[in-house]
């Protein structure tokens, strides 16, 4: 299984954990985003145990703990450390014993306390970790939310993108990101968008240079994430090649192996991208609530053609 | 295609006007040019992009090339960061 590098420090503050004791290690690898509650383990019962996961100590982990025979309970315990977990998480703010510390210590395992109830800390661990392990690719682009379609605007450098976005935050759409997006694909056929920190909510407009768009349209004009929907590619016009005149066929293009749909654009100067983009968007949401224009078209020109032959 | 590790020395490292002049040679080119850092790869003929990375003086960049004027873009490219971005090579 992949192995994702995480740093400690990271997972400390997203997760507003407490550190008992740690190794000298900055980083945790961790393979999965499922979490163990080792109870079963703690009794004696190793087969299929998890041990590439979290684990996790609630209140019945730890009051069995206190329960057990003292000789067996450190029996357990040693074996259960035997395992290259990744590292232990204590919830509820419960007092550490002092076995559980030394053991910990002793096989330079991390060790950290939350102040959450066990389901919400598992809850929350799930969801963080499901994020922070999402393959993850920049691509070279603009992502906007249009009529809340996140549309992901491409092409050569220098074709018009940002300026295309530009024109449609003053038409009241959103800018996400400008010209590097961080994608992640967070379930199977689901692709999230966001700006690099960095450089979020800023735009380079050639001749004007860097702006941001944040404070100069306001809140309203950006937002940090969007999921993908289309995929628009904008390119010079080609008088050579042949450009979609129906829209009945539809051309995908895949970003981390999912499919979305991509529409080609040629550009020529006087060419209201904004309003194509917008329009793009509306016919996507369209095609999306089951109606397809070109497919309506065809269908009452075959009605008509089907009528004028039986007379 | 051509793959080349670079260490920028620029005491700020790739900040703004270094990260100007570096996207002012890449867009000279036809080639498709890329930076990568940590497994991060962004296009070369883009400034935000560029910036995005947060490269910083003794930080080492991969440049990616692949186009029909990769060995000249290479040379400028190259040209730029061993003068510490202080000439911009003539093209």
């Amino acid at each position: 299984m992949l192995l994702t590098t995480i740093p400690i420090e990271k997972i400390i503050k997203e997760m507003n954990l407490e550190i008992i004791t740690c190794s000298e290690s900055e980083t945790m690898d961790i393979s999965t985003s499922d979490v163990n509650r080792p109870g079963l383990q703690f009794a004696g019962f190793f087969d299929y145990f998890a041990s590439e996961r979290i684990q996790v100590l609630g209140k019945v982990e730890m009051t069995y703990l206190q329960s057990m025979d003292p000789s067996f309970r450190q029996q357990q315990l040693e074996r259960f450390f035997d395992y290259e977990f990744p590292c232990l998480i204590v919830s509820r703010n419960m007092d550490i014993p002092d076995y559980l510390l030394e053991l910990a210590k002793k096989n330079k395992r991390c060790l950290f306390r939350s102040a959450l109830s066990t389901s919400t800390l598992i809850e929350k661990l799930i969801n963080y970790l499901g994020s922070a392990l999402a393959p993850k690719i920049t691509r070279h682009g603009v992502l906007v939310d249009v009529y809340g379609a996140g549309v992901f605007l491409m092409g050569e450098s220098g074709i018009g993108k940002s300026e295309t976005a530009l024109e449609l935050v003053k038409r009241g759409h959103r800018l996400v990101a400008d010209d590097a997006v961080e994608i992640k694909k967070v379930a199977d056929s689901r692709l999230i968008g966001e700006s690099p920190e960095l450089i979020r909510h800023f735009m380079e407009i050639r001749g004007i240079g860097i702006i941001d768009i944040k404070s100069m349209y306001g809140v309203g004009a950006v937002i940090n994430n969007k999921p993908l929907d289309i995929v628009i590619y904008l390119e010079f016009w080609d008088n050579s090649k042949e450009y979609d005149r129906l829209g009945l066929t539809e051309e995908y293009t895949e970003i981390l192996g999912v499919r979305l749909p991509k529409i080609v654009i040629p550009v020529r100067p006087g060419r209201n991208l904004a309003i194509i983009v917008e329009v793009a968007a509306r016919n996507w949401r369209l095609k999306h609530l089951g109606y397809n224009a070109a497919q309506e078209l065809d269908n009452r020109l075959n009605a008509l053609i089907e009528k004028n032959r039986e007379q | 295609m051509i793959n080349t590790d670079f260490k920028i020395m620029h005491e700020d490292g790739l900040s703004a006007r270094p990260a100007a002049l570096f996207v002012q040679v890449a867009s000279k080119f036809d080639s498709r040019i890329w930076v990568e850092i940590d497994s991060k790869k962004v296009n070369a003929k883009s400034i935000m992009g560029i910036m995005s990375l947060g490269v910083g003086q003794d930080d080492e960049i991969t440049i990616i090339i692949e186009g029909d004027d990769e060995e000249n873009a290479l040379k400028a490219l190259t040209e730029l960061i061993d003068s510490n971005f202080s000439r911009v090579p003539e093209v």
